[in-house]
């Protein structure tokens, strides 16, 4: 636990924001934005980065694969673009904004562990362009995100 | 009202497709088809395939995972699936039982691999009550150490597909076309595939196996037989199909990637 609190205060540093302490639970970032299908994006400008919570990395197990579309594929907020693979499941990931991807993280076909070890920072999935900056509206921020991830574990 | 009808009005619905000797590739194209475009929940089970064929999860590589030169002299097909998972040989003696659910109508089991997992596990349990030696080792179905059933999930938004291939029997020539995957359970323990699996067959009746998993779901669901002609009907829309055969320039290529590492 004192090592997750190290990393994820490391993490917070690099990306200049603040980290909410949750415990013996999962890592959520303040600054980012959250789906309800527990993928992150950081908006910078008219440009989103993706990648898929702490939460969600822990309960899918060590990924092992990680399916990535191309650059110019175009992604729809709530639908997927790709998917991980961990233990013997192949998990969607759904877009949490719509645009166009610009670049994809090439680091994960060698080294698909990063989605666990680094959910917010190597671990990043897409960098998409955005078309419609006012979608992220819609998401939840840190504080929501974490009461659903409770209110999620809780109910099993 | 009867009380057993009282009940099966609590459970939730599952559409119960029974096929028999449909080949491979078509009943996992009709599953990914039902997860993606059905809203309903659904148990396919498959009494056998066709012909021998060899079946890889979704980031399978065949150099990695099958002996490429006599799979393509012998033209035994190859097909990559959409769910995750290990590669398996399959027959006319395989059995097969897939669940697509709504995780709504399974409220207590979590969208994420091991939940998925471990519900499986118990809902098999009752199928082999007074079987020695079942359980659900690391990620299979097994006798005491020796596994007889694989299993392989994909986990949408709102909806899970778990299946099962279960080995009835097995020929150990197909096995030979197997390789020694990187990945594998702890349990294995370095045994090569004939010394790890074993046949279902040398502990239950085929039509018994069957029988107790159709009642075993219809534990949880209240079934409704869907025949495959109606398929239509539930399935609308259009989705990005991923499960498919291997071609030959493909496996040649495996075949010749093979080469240059050896």
């Amino acid at each position: 636990m004192a090592c997750r609190l190290l990393w994820a205060s490391r993490v917070a540093s690099h990306l200049r924001i603040s980290v909410a302490q949750r415990g013996f639970s999962s890592v959520v970032l303040k600054d980012l934005k959250y789906a309800d299908s527990h993928e992150w994006v950081k908006i910078d400008g008219n440009k989103a980065t993706f990648g898929i919570t702490d939460h969600a990395q822990d309960h899918l197990g060590d990924v092992v694969y990680v399916e990535l579309p191309d650059v110019g594929h175009s992604v729809s907020q709530g639908k997927s673009f790709g998917a991980v693979e961990s233990v013997k499941a192949t998990s969607d990931i759904n877009s949490p904004v719509s645009g166009t991807v610009v670049e994809v993280n090439e680091e994960l076909t060698e080294s698909p562990g990063l989605v666990n070890s680094s959910p917010y920072e190597q671990g990043w999935i897409i960098k998409v362009e955005l078309s419609d900056a006012g979608e992220a509206e819609k998401l939840m921020d840190s504080d929501k995100y974490s009461k659903f991830c409770e209110e999620e574990d809780a109910k099993h | 009202m009867s009380l057993s009808r009282v009940k099966d009005l609590r459970l939730p619905l599952m559409n119960l497709v029974r096929l028999k000797g449909t080949p491979i590739l078509e009943q996992l194209h009709l599953e990914e088809r039902l997860l993606r475009t059905s809203s309903d929940n659904w148990c396919i089970v498959n009494d056998g395939t066709n012909v021998p064929t060899i079946v890889m999860g979704m980031s399978g590589k065949p150099c990695q995972l099958i002996e490429v030169r006599p799979v393509m002299e012998d033209r035994i097909p190859v097909i990559k699936r959409f769910t995750g998972g290990g590669t398996v040989i399959v027959d006319k003696s395989t059995l097969f039982v897939s669940l697509i659910c709504n995780k709504d109508d399974v409220p207590n089991v979590q969208p994420y691999p091991r939940s998925v997992m471990a519900w499986s596990g118990s809902l098999y349990g009752e199928v082999f009550k007074g079987v020695n030696g079942f359980q659900l080792r690391e990620n299979d179905y097994v006798f005491g150490d020796r596994k007889f059933g694989g299993n392989a999930q994909s986990i949408i938004k709102s909806r899970w597909i778990h299946h099962t291939s279960f080995l009835w029997d097995y020929d150990v020539r197909n096995m030979a076309y197997l390789k020694l995957p990187s990945r594998v359970p702890q349990y294995r323990l370095e045994r090569d595939h004939t010394e790890f699996v074993c046949r279902m067959k040398d502990y239950i009746e085929r039509s018994d196996f069957i029988e107790k998993t159709v009642k075993a779901v219809g534990n949880q669901f209240t079934l409704k037989q869907v025949n495959l002609e109606d398929i239509d009907s539930y399935a609308k829309g259009g989705y990005l199909k991923t499960t498919r055969l291997l071609t030959m320039e493909e496996l040649e290529e495996a075949m010749a990637g093979t080469t240059q590492n050896a």
